[in-house]
């Protein structure tokens, strides 16, 4: 027969993969062996992954290296975008806390405790998926804007919701859930009940069991989980204009000074903290897939 | 967006954690998530049903919902078709730079909205050259128009339907197709009659929310599409405008009809996920 290749086809070996790779020069070259063909469909992919992505990404490192390497630095040392940025990482560190704690329970109670309207409940977590964020903001202005739903119990709490950061943490919030909850609940579901039950027979409480038994076990999703988290949650845009209302200074955040920058003609500006931010988003989410990696 | 079924087909066992950790994400999903849906439907649907299809009739609201449709339907047409390849030729085919080609296709997953209608703007915009070349020379204009809407929903959208038709084909039993060779089928009736089928269902649910996620879009189309009434406006941005201009009854609306869209597609998928794994 013939001799194994190094399997570069595919990032998860499996059993059929084996076979694929023999198969190559096997009967299947017959079916797929059609060398224009097979060249002319790859021509198309590469051509087109490369218009749609490769092309547009090279342009923006171009537009933001334009300048040259000082001016980049020199826009993104201004204080507004220095102050934006730290804004959108306040957000997204406290956000990840949030749905450290509160999403992680929702995975649980989803998958572990059985109640009236759970499937309701678990269809729902989906929905920010595909609710524009411009009507996530827009909900949260009916809530606490100038005549919102809430307006008159937050004013008498004496706390600014609408057009500070609280809103604009809700609306992180809302657009993140999916995150950590999806990828927590089939882990959990995998893990099963059995340990956790033996730990409580043993006289665990709740807490001592989740600690010891359950987290461990989720320990991957969660990192996982939170590292998309929190990269979404930089990268938010409509969502917390909406909400923030985009005060340069008070309610700026990364993305809506890329925003202003562009509007405002400063492109080196907007073009270099675009690439820094798709960057930041970039790298996370490539070591969190080499993380998933790593626990398979 | 996985299908979760089976996980909740599971019988849960007894409570180890008790109502305290209940109590807590229940009191956070509501906060979180239910009570900004339902002001929504209360606010939009005081004046009843009669007053939101009124104001949906505005010619420049009515406009903005067909141009976010429309260009949404492009999207989903040519992301189906090449999303389809993609995954047949990652699957089949081994090539030079697979690996990275396959690595390329989460990468929109990756980059923020705005950044990527950022990267369209560097390449198309009138003012730079790619752009400035297309428009004289073959008259066509991709910032501000539609072309850079749909450009910049296939960028965002392109891993829904090559991820949800990827590992399908790779589970995929190759002696089908073999056989159907044998007997002298060509690749494309092959394609057609065996392969296609096989991956009917999670083509249509990818594509499915692909558009689904197409009509809510705003961050890479406020800056590829710009803002012009009865022209460039799409439905999010119109809701953005209404928004600011403070006209509640419109961006509810708008919103409840971009809502109902959302929510109509995400529960058919789940329906088409649930379908395919009875199967």
């Amino acid at each position: 027969m013939i001799v194994e290749r190094p399997l570069t086809n595919d990032q998860r070996p499996t059993t059929n993969e084996h076979r694929r790779s023999t198969q190559v020069i096997g009967p299947s070259s017959f079916v797929f062996g059609r060398h224009w063909l097979k060249w002319l469909l790859i021509g198309i992919v590469v051509a087109y992954v490369a218009v749609l992505i490769v092309v547009p990404l090279a342009a923006l490192v171009a537009g933001a290296f334009a300048g040259g390497l000082a001016a980049i630095v020199a826009a993104l040392s201004e204080p507004d975008v220095l102050s934006a940025f730290g804004r959108t990482l306040l957000i997204a560190v406290i956000v990840v806390l949030i749905h450290a704690i509160c999403g992680t329970a929702v995975a649980w109670v989803l998958v572990r405790q059985n109640f009236r309207g759970r499937r309701v409940l678990n269809g729902l977590i989906d929905l920010p998926f595909a609710v524009s964020p411009v009507v996530a903001g827009y909900m949260l202005i009916l809530l606490f804007g100038r005549s919102g739903v809430l307006a008159p119990l937050t004013e008498a709490l004496g706390i600014k919701v609408a057009f500070a950061l609280p809103g604009m943490l809700l609306a992180t919030l809302f657009v993140t859930l999916p995150f950590m909850v999806r990828e927590l609940m089939p882990v959990l579901a995998a893990f099963g009940i059995e340990q956790e039950q033996a730990a409580a027979t043993m006289g665990a409480s709740g807490w001592q069991t989740f600690w010891h038994v359950t987290f461990p076990a989720l320990r991957w999703g969660f990192i996982y989980g939170l590292t998309l988290t929190f990269a979404r949650a930089l990268g938010e845009f409509g969502a917390v204009l909406v909400i923030g209302g985009s005060v340069q200074g008070q309610t700026e955040t990364a993305t809506l000074y890329i925003f202003r920058a562009l509007d405002d003609r400063q492109y080196v500006g907007a073009y270099s903290a675009a690439l820094v931010l798709g960057l930041i988003s970039l790298i996370l989410v490539l070591g969190a897939d080499l993380l998933r990696g790593k626990e398979h | 967006m996985q299908n979760n079924t089976n996980i909740l087909a599971r019988p849960p066992g007894r409570l180890t954690g008790g109502l305290t950790v209940r109590a807590l994400a229940l009191t956070y999903l509501t906060v979180i998530l239910i009570i900004p849906l339902a002001v929504i439907f209360y606010d939009g649907l005081r004046d009843g049903l009669g007053g939101l299809v009124r104001a949906i009739l505005q010619p420049v609201a009515w406009h903005a919902l067909m141009l976010s449709l429309w260009t949404a339907g492009v999207m989903a047409v040519i992301n189906a078709v090449m999303g389809t390849l993609t995954a047949y030729v990652l699957v089949r085919y081994s090539f030079p730079c697979k690996r990275l080609l396959n690595g390329l296709i989460d990468l929109p997953f990756a980059i923020p909205t705005l950044v990527t209608g950022v990267m369209l703007v560097v390449l198309y915009g009138p003012q730079r050259a790619l752009g400035a070349w297309l428009d004289q020379n073959l008259g066509l204009k991709i910032i501000f128009a539609p072309p850079g809407i749909i450009l910049a929903l296939l960028f965002i959208t392109f891993p829904f339907v090559t991820r949800a038709v990827q590992p399908v084909l790779q589970s995929l039993d190759r002696d089908q197709e073999e056989a159907a060779a044998t007997v002298g089928a060509g690749s494309w009736t092959i394609f057609r009659r065996v392969v296609l089928p096989a991956i009917a269902l999670p083509l249509t649910a990818g594509t499915l929310l692909s558009f689904a996620r197409a009509i809510g879009e705003f961050g890479a189309i406020v800056v590829v599409a710009g803002n012009i009434p009865l022209r460039t406006q799409t439905a999010a941005v119109y809701v953005l405008g209404e928004i600011e201009s403070e006209n509640q009854r419109a961006a509810s609306s708008m919103s409840i009809v971009m809502l109902a869209i959302a929510f109509g597609l995400v529960v058919l998928v789940d329906f088409l996920q649930t379908r395919g794994e009875k199967q």
